[in-house]
């Protein structure tokens, strides 16, 4: 990218500004809510945009099991997943707003009856298995999570996640260019990242990647399963 | 209060792949058209290579009119609705969902012409499936050829013939029927894994050939050729080297200052007089009411909304819907059978990163009739389509083939090491219209300026379906001819709304199981026409636009050459 180095300090110190607000999110968060979840989190998140804070940590914890850190590399925490979903949620998924609402509280109350503790406290193995059981008994909002999970993940920047091109660089994907040749489309081409935005080409508008006017159709009524009288 | 503008000669409802190509032949001719057009013009740089945008949350359908309108279905009367998608499948704008098409570009097969006949012929009449209204087109494809002549070299056509004047060419499609001269430009180029499936194709005995896109290879027109950059699924194009309407017969027709484009111009009603005479449209824009008066009106909408507009459009002549009292509207419907997918896993990287969904190798050994059917039990058959098209979240999603769970460090692990070695097969399959197929208005669901929204009552029958699983095996067989380590199959689904659709004003000789005569103009209101894939009485196995382009074409001409007969 041709202001790479620019843009990544820009966002670097955008980033960090965020990284403030949200530690003061959370901590006003926490305060009002349970004042029992004392210690601190670590200084790793952007002020929040739809999900309050314990929803967050939630979120947070539920998308790195789905894509977890481990030896082979980063994970959906680095790439800023929850980070995508949350402004999401206050924009172009607004209809989701619900279900992660019920969904991400009903996990936590799982986790506190059966573990006492928040779900995000909890060993990697107890999260995995509380997943497992959400996976079998609400089927619908694992699937929502995971599919924004992966769109956080393997999206656009623009959007707040696929933080430093972390899920681009996970899959191979050689990123975006306006033209492809022939030897590019080899079956083993060994083609270096791009590491570019749609939005870093000036040609592209960018007035509906924002989407705030996009709020998506509320077409579920009368929805599945409708019958005629 | 309504305003009624001045008459014009011809107005056209839509601007999109079916009524942009209409516009030229009447400008041509000398006749002012109007072009009335839901949406307004976009321009490449609307087209970003965003995935979130384009593929998930429905840029640029999801802000427009036709989103609006997304019909709701049940598979058969009585079955519950299935869920009603978020986004419509078409678009609104100044070239019409042309502008996110693939750009697949065929003609169909001979025999889509004369499934009754053929089918009996060959057969036995007792082999047309039962309860299917199929009925043989009012002409073969020898009469549409210089349409589809003319609309390659209008629009834009890249590909190989198989058959100029009975000449087979194995470069091309040798199945294809007869054509008078090569496309106007090559195909677009292969891939290297294109070339792999290519080779593996001639092993097994088939006959692999590029196929046809409305997409330039080379400069055309002063068009550029393709950038192959992989972003052309549901996305218009940087560089315009995809031939939407918008940037080939539109600006031509703009050019004869005849047309007069209205952009954001919703029609509400085609009127019609005492008699039965269509008289003009009502249109709403920026929250005014218009009367625009014509003397012929061509409906170029998608199918559901030319339907949909017909069974609104009630007048005392009209009492059942404009061009209804045969009850005709509506039926004959059929969506593409697509589903019934295979995807494979390979033991390498084909980077499918790049390229487009046009640029691909067919195979229509199994399409249509090229092949016996005397010891099936199933008319029809399948094109088999392999291209290059990937993007992240969609690899990402991919299936695990059964070896991991969808999440965790295992499916991490997976993903890492397959995202880019898997492809998914498109089978476009032969569909039939069935007596109980059919769109009609939901008795429900409004729209938010409270007229009905189409619903869709249809679902896959017998002959379908064993053309799905036929097809299916036939593809594996292809996977593993090109060393596929693993072959997975899809389901077949149900007949949800689809970019795919025909019939509902089917066109056709006997106004008693026909809304239109032969040339397009409806049996029952001889100055009104249909244009698109509602007219098709078939589907063929293979991607309509250039068809519903072609029969465009042909109905503008006609009504440009009959003008006096078809308005007085």
């Amino acid at each position: 990218m041709k202001s790479q180095d620019k843009d990544a300090k820009t966002s670097l110190s955008r980033r960090a500004l965020l990284r403030g607000a949200g530690v003061a999110g959370a901590v006003a968060g926490s305060l009002g809510g349970q004042a029992q979840a004392a210690a601190p989190s670590p200084p790793r998140r952007e002020a929040l945009e739809a999900l309050t804070a314990i929803e967050a940590d939630v979120l947070e914890a539920f998308c790195a099991r789905l894509i977890p850190s481990d030896a082979a590399g980063p994970g959906a925490k680095e790439a800023r997943a929850a980070h995508y979903i949350d402004r999401a949620l206050a924009g172009a998924l607004a209809s989701s707003r619900e279900p992660y609402r019920s969904g991400l509280g009903a996990l936590n109350a799982r986790a506190q009856a059966a573990h006492g503790a928040p779900f995000a406290q909890l060993s990697p193995d107890l999260q995995d298995a509380l997943l497992t059981e959400t996976e079998a008994k609400d089927g619908a909002f694992f699937a929502l999570v995971r599919g924004h999970t992966l769109q956080g993940m393997f999206g656009d920047p623009y959007y707040g996640g696929n933080a430093d091109f972390i899920g681009w660089d996970m899959i191979g994907y050689p990123g975006l260019r306006l033209m492809a040749s022939a030897e590019q489309q080899a079956m083993d081409p060994h083609l270096k990242p791009t590491h570019e935005s749609a939005y870093d080409f000036a040609m592209f508008n960018r007035s509906h990647g924002a989407h705030h006017d996009m709020a998506d159709m509320p077409h579920q009524t009368p929805g599945a399963g409708r019958k005629d009288p | 209060m309504t305003v009624t503008l001045k008459k014009t000669d011809v107005v056209i409802v839509g601007l999109g792949a079916a009524g942009g190509v209409a516009a030229l032949p009447l400008c041509r001719a000398g006749l002012d058209v109007i072009g009335l057009e839901a949406g307004g013009w976009m321009s490449p740089s609307d087209y970003a290579p965003d995935e979130i945008s384009n593929n998930y949350r429905g840029w640029p359908q999801a802000t427009q009119k036709a989103n609006r309108e997304v019909p709701t279905h049940r598979p058969s009367v009585g079955a519950p609705y299935t869920p009603r998608p978020d986004y419509h499948p078409m678009m609104n704008a100044v070239g019409g969902s042309s502008l996110h098409y693939w750009g697949q570009s065929w003609r169909l097969n001979p025999w889509d012409f004369k499934v009754v006949s053929a089918t009996t012929a060959r057969y036995g009449a007792a082999r047309i499936p039962k309860g299917s209204t199929v009925e043989d087109w009012p002409f073969g494809l020898e009469e549409l050829e210089p349409y589809y002549d003319k609309v390659e070299y209008e629009v834009g056509i890249s590909g190989k013939a198989g058959n100029i004047g009975g000449k087979l060419d194995p470069a091309g499609n040798v199945f294809e029927g007869a054509r008078s001269r090569e496309y106007p430009m090559p195909p677009l180029r292969g891939t290297e894994f294109t070339e792999l499936m290519t080779k593996a194709a001639k092993g097994i005995g088939l006959h692999p050939f590029p196929g046809p896109a409305a997409v330039n290879s080379v400069l055309y027109e002063g068009r550029p050729g393709c950038a192959y950059h992989g972003w052309c699924d549901r996305a218009g194009c940087h560089v315009n080297a995809k031939s939407s309407t918008a940037v080939s017969t539109i600006p031509k027709a703009l050019a004869t200052k005849r047309l007069q484009i209205v952009t954001g111009a919703r029609v509400t009603n085609v009127e019609v007089d005492r008699k039965g005479r269509v008289t003009g449209v009502t249109y709403l824009k920026d929250g005014e009411v218009y009367f625009q008066p014509a003397e012929a009106v061509i409906l170029a909408g998608y199918i559901y909304e030319n339907i949909r507009l017909l069974l609104l459009s009630k007048s005392k002549a009209f009492p059942k819907g404009l061009a209804n009292n045969h009850g005709q509207v509506g039926r004959h419907y059929m969506s593409h059978n697509q589903g019934a997918h295979v995807s494979a896993l390979f033991s390498h990287n084909i980077n499918s990163w790049y390229g487009l969904p046009a640029q691909g190798v067919g195979v229509d050994n199994w399409a249509d009739d090229n092949f016996d059917h005397a010891g099936l039990d199933f008319i029809g058959g399948g094109n088999m389509w392999i291209y290059p098209s990937r993007r992240p979240i969609l690899a990402a999603s991919m299936s695990t083939f059964g070896q991991t769970k969808s999440w965790g460090s295992d499916w991490k692990a997976f993903v890492m090491q397959n995202a880019d070695r898997t492809n998914g097969a498109y089978l476009q399959k032969t569909t039939l219209p069935y007596e109980d197929n059919y769109v009609d208005l939901d008795p429900v669901v409004k729209d938010p300026l409270g007229f009905a929204v189409p619903r869709i009552t249809a679902d896959f029958k017998d002959n379908e379906k064993k053309i799905a699983a036929f097809m299916m095996d036939k593809m594996v067989d292809w996977y593993k001819a090109a060393g596929a380590i693993r072959v997975e199959k899809g389901a077949l689904g149900t007949m949800i709304p689809t970019t795919h659709a025909y019939g509902g004003a089917r066109m056709g000789d006997n106004p008693e199981t026909n809304v239109v005569d032969r040339w397009g103009f409806a049996h029952e209101a001889p100055n009104l026409a249909v244009v698109g894939g509602a007219v098709m009485g078939t589907s063929g196995s293979r991607n309509p636009t250039l068809t519903l382009q072609a029969l465009a074409w042909r109905t503008a001409q006609h009504l440009a050459d009959q003008w006096k007969s078809r308005t007085s």
